[in-house]
């Protein structure tokens, strides 16, 4: 089943056209990477998609229902907030800087949103949120703020978060990019132990090897178009010489 | 006048100082972030209603606006003023005008926060109201806690304005002991009053900024 469909998505910064008609859909089970130059779109085109950016044109439909479409003149509709809340707990968004709550502590963190949005019981919520941090080598770190922990633990809090609210997709927006080497080795790791749990996730990434490892699909964008979709071995064995240009240059420096 | 008297009767006017500063807290700090979520408002009329009055209450001297707000229903409409109305006016013309000030300095602190959290809370599907109150408010308290200490330390010295509508508070009584018996006495005391007022309000608020102190 589709868990996501993103169809024909336009969308333009100041007249500067960002996404040229983009489509783009996510199966369950599948890991999706998307790489491409800084100012590809990639990453407009998953807060379009996490609904933190509004589309101009196209529709995006998660489990086969829509949040929004096009009207008569090709613009998008969004659906009423309502609506749009309920499609919002389908998916979650790990971000590049974190950002998570300061005030809050580690458990925190990860208990307060199952607990006031989804309203789900105190016990196993909290069960929930330690068996999250356990599995992310965190179990001794609950009573933490985010300020005490290095950044690697605070991205690994931020994805026991994410997925605490039991999303069907878990997009990443750039998850290492904010990390050292050492700490990016951590990072990569949760990641792979969720695609081996069968985790649908989107991935912006631009740590290309990582991407080939771990994705069943590599997306590469450039300049607001999908220049090539494809299986991580085609990409990296790709005749296209757009993409032998941006790959080739991560080759040279690896 | 013996020394004891004049401290009982100064002493008597600083409870009444103290209330003019506990209410016009009471007022102006939830007021003033109304104020502010009007000076952020969308609505381009109600934005620009928010500034004129801010800049108005920023503009002009509180002793004027505490002129204006008690003479004013009398010399407008005719209206009988006096008795009870005084304190009234009193907490009118402080509470407006701190709000302003709070205003602006909530204004500050919301604008100071970054669009991550926002965003953050957005995805965990957080109201407004919630993501208002449960994330952005309470770092904001954290962030704008060194400028509202200096306003309530204003605010302190401020009460002595009240004298403007001869209100018995202890600036008021300092002033009437002083021309009575033609002596510098009672502000001397006042001051040292004042000053252990505000010496307390410093220890307080730094109690403050130190709980909060647990996170960055």
């Amino acid at each position: 089943m589709k868990l996501l469909e993103m169809n024909h998505v336009r969308k333009a910064f100041d007249g500067t056209e960002v996404l040229k008609d983009i489509s783009l859909s996510v199966s369950e089970g599948e890991v999706v990477s998307i790489i491409g130059p800084s100012g590809s779109g990639k990453s407009t085109l998953l807060r379009c998609a996490t609904l933190l950016e509004t589309m101009d044109g196209g529709e995006l439909v998660y489990m086969g229902e829509r949040a929004a479409w096009n009207d008569a003149s090709g613009n998008t509709v969004y659906e009423k907030p309502a609506k749009l809340k309920h499609i919002r707990s389908y998916y979650s968004l790990v971000f590049q800087n974190f950002n998570l709550f300061p005030h809050y502590s580690v458990l925190k963190n990860i208990t307060d949103a199952p607990l006031i949005v989804q309203k789900r019981e105190k016990e196993e919520v909290y069960q929930e949120a330690r068996t999250l941090l356990a599995k992310m080598g965190l179990e001794n770190r609950e009573n933490a703020y985010p300020c005490e922990l290095s950044g690697g633990q605070q991205q690994r809090v931020s994805i026991a978060r994410a997925l605490a609210m039991n999303p069907k997709i878990l997009f990443f927006d750039e998850p290492t990019s904010a990390l050292d080497p050492e700490l990016t080795l951590e990072i990569l790791k949760v990641i792979r132990d969720l695609a081996k749990e069968k985790m649908t996730m989107v991935i912006v990434t631009h740590e290309m090897n990582f991407a080939r490892e771990v994705s069943n699909r590599m997306i590469f964008m450039d300049k607001g178009v999908i220049v090539e979709e494809t299986t991580p071995e085609e990409m990296f064995r790709s005749t296209n010489e757009r993409t032998r240009e941006f790959l080739g240059r991560y080759h040279d420096l690896g | 006048m013996s020394f004891e008297m004049m401290l009982v009767q100064l002493a008597q006017g600083m409870v009444k100082s103290l209330g003019i500063f506990m209410w016009t807290l009471v007022i102006s700090l939830p007021l003033g972030l109304l104020v502010a979520f009007g000076r952020m408002s969308k609505n381009p009329v109600l934005r620009t209603i928010i500034k004129l009055y801010i800049s108005i209450m920023r503009g002009t001297p509180l002793m004027l606006q505490l002129l204006v707000v008690f003479y004013g229903p009398y010399y407008l409409f005719g209206l009988q003023i006096g008795g009870s109305y005084r304190f009234i006016a009193i907490l009118i013309g402080f509470g407006i005008n701190y709000a302003a000030y709070f205003a602006e300095i909530y204004r500050s602190g919301i604008e100071s926060m970054p669009l991550g959290q926002y965003e953050a809370a957005r995805i965990l599907g957080y109201s407004r109201g919630q993501t208002f109150f449960r994330i952005i408010l309470p770092q904001v308290i954290k962030r704008i806690l060194p400028s509202v200490t200096n306003e309530v330390i204003t605010l302190v010295k401020d009460t002595s304005l009240a004298f403007a509508l001869v209100y018995m508070e202890m600036f008021t009584i300092a002033k009437q002991i002083a021309a009575a018996n033609t002596t510098m006495m009672p502000f001397v005391i006042a001051g040292v009053f004042y000053y252990i007022f505000n010496l307390l309000v410093a220890v307080i608020m730094e109690w403050f900024e130190k709980k909060l102190s647990y996170y960055r």
